[in-house]
């Protein structure tokens, strides 16, 4: 019995093929065209395990491209597959944190891994993966070397969370000679800002797990253990965690 | 005969004595006042009692914000804007035809606002107590009641007798108990009618101006509703988690927040808001003497404007014991401060009986309808 989940973000589109346990996974830009890039993740995962269509037992979509995939048996939202998968990943979690790249989420789990509350942010890019693409490309970097740009503790403040003001607070704080790696330190503490808010908005248990594209920056991760006083736990699955959640799903449908 | 679908379908069409034609017809041929009205405070029957139509005005469209930011800042309840807006680009038929707008000073953008659409329309506004505990409130009002009284008898040349405001008591909780008998139908289990319908009908018997046509039309498709459902007749599913929607007034634009819910598979049996029953759940007591009566009923609206507002969570674990509901949303108008700070209250009372709660922020943009339905959504798969 195989199951599919698709996660399709704003930013990537993530597959996963479960049997038992997840046997391949996909990765790819959404792009512009959520629709499609769905398809081909379904695609891939089909032919790079030999599968045919009807080999695979329920597909379930979800991530804001959900509503557009012709194949999904059902549209799960992200919040319910993240709580889901997560849960999956590590049954002992009972908050999740998930940045996206469009949004950023926060999510209560009880005992049995059901989401008994969750928090998104508002219709605006704050602590979200947009914040920090558009804040480190001012430093004419990239995400992915954000890591690497971190050298030291010191932190410039910055105190818009709007990323058009901070934008405009980083361009200042070049001017005035501050390093790179201090904006970058400042940028994520504003991320993590913005998430506590979110966190004080639930109910905060430990343990806690971080999911969507950032966390796959340890600097981000561990800065936030820091503000939370908590490990947070990531592992190489958790991009996934939505997808796995889709895929879990698909299995319980009748 | 009809299903319940067709039965409530028969109200799309053209009705006998509701909407503008109605209105344009009672002021040509009849030659009738018409008074204005935005909020659940105002005294209808003292204005009925005037030999005057009260017509709620225009408030819940986003076409008429961008004229309203010309003069009022863009960080302002959508509600205040697109009210302002119909104003002063005679967009809204109810607002063309109104001699005088009787307002309340609910929260700041609004007495505001006042001052500014007094300059297109004649406004009296009546000033609201802060709380609605003591009797030196009560006291306040009832004199607001009296003033009200007094100035709509000048300005229309007549006299309200109490003998006449007991007749418009008389048929305004006639009105109320109608819609009543037929929003209470969303009782039963699974409910035999949509959030969005119980929207609809309360705003038609809302824009009928002769109550007895009103009463009459709610009446019979209570009736006939219930008689479908008896026989069998079963729309929304059983297992559909049953949704109460309280907050901010809704209409046009927000409608979406139910949109999301019911096509998402929530059913919204329950609309405690004041375009829902908030100001049909009390009646005026007929056995008082009309202004004192009145003025108890009006000032207990449990609207957040009010501090504290206990009468508001009173209704609201009343409500969700009574509706059998899963799950409470609260839609909240951006800037609007006093129902957005009275949330952390809502949740915190709710999460007392173990109620599962959601506020979502909106405003009159259909920009975040995908937002939206995600929040709902993933709330719907919670409960």
């Amino acid at each position: 019995m195989y199951y599919i989940g698709i996660d399709i973000g704003s930013v990537a589109c993530k597959g996963v093929l479960f049997k038992e346990e997840v046997i391949d996974k996909s990765l790819a830009p959404t792009g512009w065209n959520p629709q499609k890039s769905g398809e081909e993740t379904l695609n891939y995962l089909l032919e790079a395990n030999n599968l045919q269509a009807k080999d695979i037992n329920g597909v379930v979509a979800t991530g804001y491209g959900r509503v557009s995939q012709k194949f999904a048996d059902k549209t799960v939202t992200e919040i319910t597959c993240h709580g889901k998968g997560g849960y999956y990943l590590n049954n002992e979690i009972r908050t999740i944190i998930d940045i996206g790249g469009q949004d950023s989420k926060v999510i209560s789990l009880n005992e049995a891994g059901e989401v008994i509350d969750f928090v998104m942010n508002d219709k605006c890019a704050a602590g979200t993966g947009k914040f920090l693409e558009m804040t480190i490309n001012s430093l004419e970097e990239q995400i992915d070397n954000l890591d690497k740009l971190i050298k030291g503790d010191k932190k410039a403040n910055i105190s818009s969370m709007c990323a058009v003001f901070a934008e405009s607070e980083i361009i200042s704080l070049l001017a005035d000679g501050v390093s790179k790696s201090e904006i970058a330190g400042g940028i994520i503490d504003s991320i993590i800002n913005r998430i506590n808010i979110l966190l004080s908005k639930i109910t905060f248990r430990r343990r806690v797990l971080f999911t969507g594209g950032l966390a796959q920056s340890q600097v981000i991760k561990n800065e936030l253990s820091k503000k939370l006083e908590t490990t947070v736990l990531s592992y190489s699955d958790s991009q996934f965690a939505g997808a796995i959640g889709a895929a879990l799903i698909a299995g319980n449908l009748d | 005969m009809k299903n319940i679908s067709e039965i409530l379908g028969s109200l799309d069409g053209d009705l006998q004595g509701h909407g503008p034609i109605a209105m344009k017809d009672m002021v040509e041929k009849k030659d009738k006042n018409v008074v204005g009205t935005y909020c659940v405070f105002t005294p209808y029957e003292v204005i009925r009692a005037a030999d005057a139509v009260p017509v709620t005005l225009c408030s819940t469209s986003n076409d008429t914000i961008d004229e309203a930011e010309k003069d009022l800042p863009r960080n302002l309840c959508p509600l205040i804007k697109s009210s302002y807006g119909f104003a002063i680009t005679d967009k809204c038929p109810y607002f063309h035809f109104a001699d005088m707008i009787v307002g309340e000073t609910t929260c700041d953008g609004k007495k505001k606002m006042y001052e500014y659409l007094d300059e297109v329309t004649p406004v009296h506004v009546m000033q609201l107590p802060q709380s609605s505990q003591r009797q030196a409130d009560l006291d306040f009002w009832k004199n607001e009641v009296v003033v009200l009284k007094e100035t709509l008898e000048e300005k229309f040349d007549t006299k309200i007798t109490d003998q006449r405001l007991e007749k418009e008591i008389k048929i305004k909780n006639e009105e109320r108990n109608t819609l009543k008998e037929f929003y209470q139908l969303a009782k039963l289990n699974p409910s035999p009618i949509y959030g969005t319908e119980i929207f609809k009908v309360l705003n038609i018997s809302n824009y009928t101006f002769d109550k007895e046509i009103a009463n009459q039309r709610t009446k019979a498709i209570t009736a006939e509703i219930l008689e479908k459902y008896n026989q069998g007749e079963k729309r929304i599913s059983e297992k559909a988690p049953r949704i109460l929607v309280t907050g901010c007034p809704m209409g046009k634009a927000t409608l979406k927040v139910i949109e999301a819910i019911e096509n998402n598979g929530g059913s919204v049996v329950c609309l405690e808001n004041c375009t829902g029953l908030k100001p049909n759940e009390e009646t005026v007591d007929q056995s008082k003497s009309p202004i004192d009566a009145i003025a108890e009923k009006y000032l207990n609206t449990p609207c957040s404007c009010m501090s504290p507002n206990d009468n508001r969570v009173d209704l609201l674990n009343r409500l969700v014991s009574e509706y059998e509901v899963d799950g409470v949303v609260d839609m909240v108008l951006q800037a609007c401060h006093t129902y957005n700070v009275e949330t952390k209250r809502i949740k915190d009372e709710l999460k007392e009986s173990n109620t599962p709660y959601i506020n979502i922020e909106t405003d009159y943009s259909q920009s975040d309808t995908g937002q939206l339905e995600t929040r709902l959504t993933a709330f719907l798969e919670m409960l």
